[in-house]
């Protein structure tokens, strides 16, 4: 699979990163270097091989429906950029 | 009709869990902002989720009850996308395997029966709640995390009765199994309507989204207006585009929402930090022994014990309330077409007048199987009953205080009513006369002047034979 200007450009709107028109070149060939190196894993006959859903050998971690102490208002909200009315304030969402 | 509109709904409903699913915090309705929040729901950095037991059972009881296969193995994933009441920038969700898959629920309309097929259930978190004024946008996090199922339907619906009557009975079953509480005016149960139309025959359109109705009424509404629209947008040659559309259910109609994700490219991958579930036979069928009985058995037990018609027995069990409320009514006065005839008329008319459930009616399965009990002994009439309910209603007295506060029993005793009996025929005599030429109407007026002078006490049975007995000595 050959990695374009266009997928560059996509991904990083997806993740909401800015990159400079420039560098998208540079991306391209970096990133394509990365999927060509991790594609030699297509070449692995994998036909009786079980699908991997998780790398742990761990399966069922659960916990009891058991409540315990949330943090007090002010310390949930201390990081916040910014806050008001005991929130979260964000960019305006325009629904 | 020409055309045929194709349904087919997803349902998240929040299951009624203490605490969320990941975390310990508590998922109480109506707490003040940010007050049930912690390092994990917030999506702090270096923390460690952990799957709460009680949402696998729940995922579970939801999936034996729409008769889906359980699945043996299932694991979590991360559905990416930013918005502003997701603060992890994704959402834990179940993606390729989900806990149940390929289940049935069939629903009945206008006394047709059919069954609509479920897709899947997966388990996922709920994302935060955005509060808006004219200053901004404010992020509510008390909801982050609280625990969900999605149900996905197959586009199986071809009507806005069949999408009503397919939610009403997923919300009986989620209630039955006490997987949710389904309390919809707090957002414990939201529907997103996925539509196409298409002339009969032809390959499925394409359909629009609308998502987060919450309540039948607004699912039944946005289903006829969106059928509508596509249909008026076809006949002028137009073509759908696949869009996510907003219902204002005050404006009777849908707008497009232009803003949110362009692609649905979410970027799912399993979640590191969770590992899968894995149900043994042992696990998934103790939870079925132990399953609470669901509607459609309850129906046919009331129909084969009680007598009970298809339609009164429908009604009934439609709430799991109104159900246990009318099971425990006949164990008092064993006398469950009576129940039932109470239970649908008067006081689920008083209900609906007042806005309130059976449990805030202020009486007591005991108090109304006192009432009936009253009634069947002819200590009050059924009209007197009406009153003595309406009381009920107001004060939540027991029906036999308020017999004897207000002194409503039934006058039963001969020699007084006998004496207004004479006294009401020798004021009538032209009923009497009318009566003793055949006119057997004439008896129905006289005994309505006794009833009305006693306000409605006199026992009507006897009064009848008083007066019978009064012809000969008038
Ligand atoms: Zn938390």
């Amino acid at each position: 699979m050959k990695l374009t200007k266009e997928d560059v450009i996509y991904v990083a709107d997806l993740a909401r990163l800015e990159i400079d028109e420039n560098e998208v070149d540079k991306y391209v060939e970096q990133l394509g270097k990365i999927l060509e190196y991790e594609d030699q894993l297509n070449q692995i006959d994998t036909t009786d091989v079980l699908p991997t859903a998780h790398v742990l050998p761990v399966k069922n971690v659960l916990r009891e429906d058991v409540p315990v102490p949330s943090l007090d208002r002010e310390k949930a909200l201390m990081n916040a950029p910014s806050q008001d009315k005991g929130c979260f304030k964000v960019p305006k969402v325009i629904e | 009709m020409e055309y045929e509109i194709v349904i087919g709904l997803e349902i998240h409903s929040e299951l009624d869990t203490k605490t969320k699913i990941f975390c310990g915090c508590s998922t109480a309705f109506g707490a003040e902002e940010n007050t049930q929040t912690c390092p994990v729901c917030l999506g702090l950095p270096g923390v460690l989720p952990v799957l709460n037991k009680k949402v696998v059972e729940y995922a579970v009881k939801a999936g034996i009850a729409t008769n889906c296969n359980i699945a043996r193995f299932s694991k979590m994933d991360r559905k990416n996308y930013f918005y502003p009441d997701l603060p992890k920038a994704y959402q834990i969700s179940q993606f390729d395997l989900p806990i149940c898959e390929n289940g049935s629920v069939e629903i009945d309309v206008d006394g047709e029966k059919k069954t609509i097929g479920i897709t899947r259930i997966h388990i996922e978190e709920d994302a935060g709640k955005l509060n808006h004024d004219s200053t901004g946008t404010y992020a509510d996090n008390n909801r982050c995390g609280v625990p969900l199922i999605e149900i996905v339907t197959e586009p199986d619906m071809r009507s806005a009765k069949e999408a009503r009557a397919f939610a009403e009975k997923i919300k009986s079953i989620l209630e039955y199994t006490e997987v949710s509480d389904c309390k919809m005016q707090e957002g414990s149960l939201r529907f997103d309507v996925n539509l196409s139309v298409r002339k009969f025959g032809d390959p499925l359109g394409t359909r629009t989204e609308m998502k987060n109705l919450n309540s039948f009424r607004a699912l039944e509404r946005a289903v006829e207006y969106e059928a509508k629209r596509q249909i008026f947008e076809i006949e002028q040659g137009n073509k759908i585009i696949q869009q996510t559309r907003k219902w204002d259910d005050d404006k009777t109609e849908s707008y497009s929402l232009r803003s949110k994700e362009e692609a649905h490219d979410y970027r799912y991958f399993p979640d590191p930090d969770l590992v899968p579930v894995v149900l043994t036979e042992e696990y998934i069928s103790n939870i079925e022994r132990h399953l609470p009985k669901l509607p459609w058995v309850r129906k046919a037990e009331y129909m084969e014990k009680w007598n009970l018609s298809d339609y009164d027995a429908e009604i009934l069990v439609a709430s799991k309330e109104i159900a246990t409320f009318f099971e425990k009514t006949v164990d008092v006065c064993n006398d469950a077409k009576s129940a039932a005839n109470w239970l649908m008329g008067d006081i689920s008319a008083t209900m609906n007048e007042k806005g309130i459930s059976i449990e805030e009616a202020g009486f007591s399965p005991e108090d109304l199987g006192e009432l009936v009990n009253l009634i069947n002994k002819n200590t009050i009439s059924t009209s007197i009953g009406k009153q003595v309910l309406k009381e009920m209603f107001d004060s939540g007295k027991k029906p036999s205080v308020i017999v004897q506060e207000k002194n409503l029993a039934q006058m039963s005793d001969a020699g007084e009513l006998k004496g207004m009996v004479l006294e009401v025929m020798k004021a009538n005599p032209q009923s009497v006369e009318d009566l003793r030429s055949g006119k057997e109407k004439a008896i129905g007026f006289l005994v309505g002047q006794i009833m009305r002078q006693t306000k409605g006490k006199a026992n009507p049975q006897m009064v009848n034979e008083l007066i019978k007995e009064c012809m000969n000595e008038i």
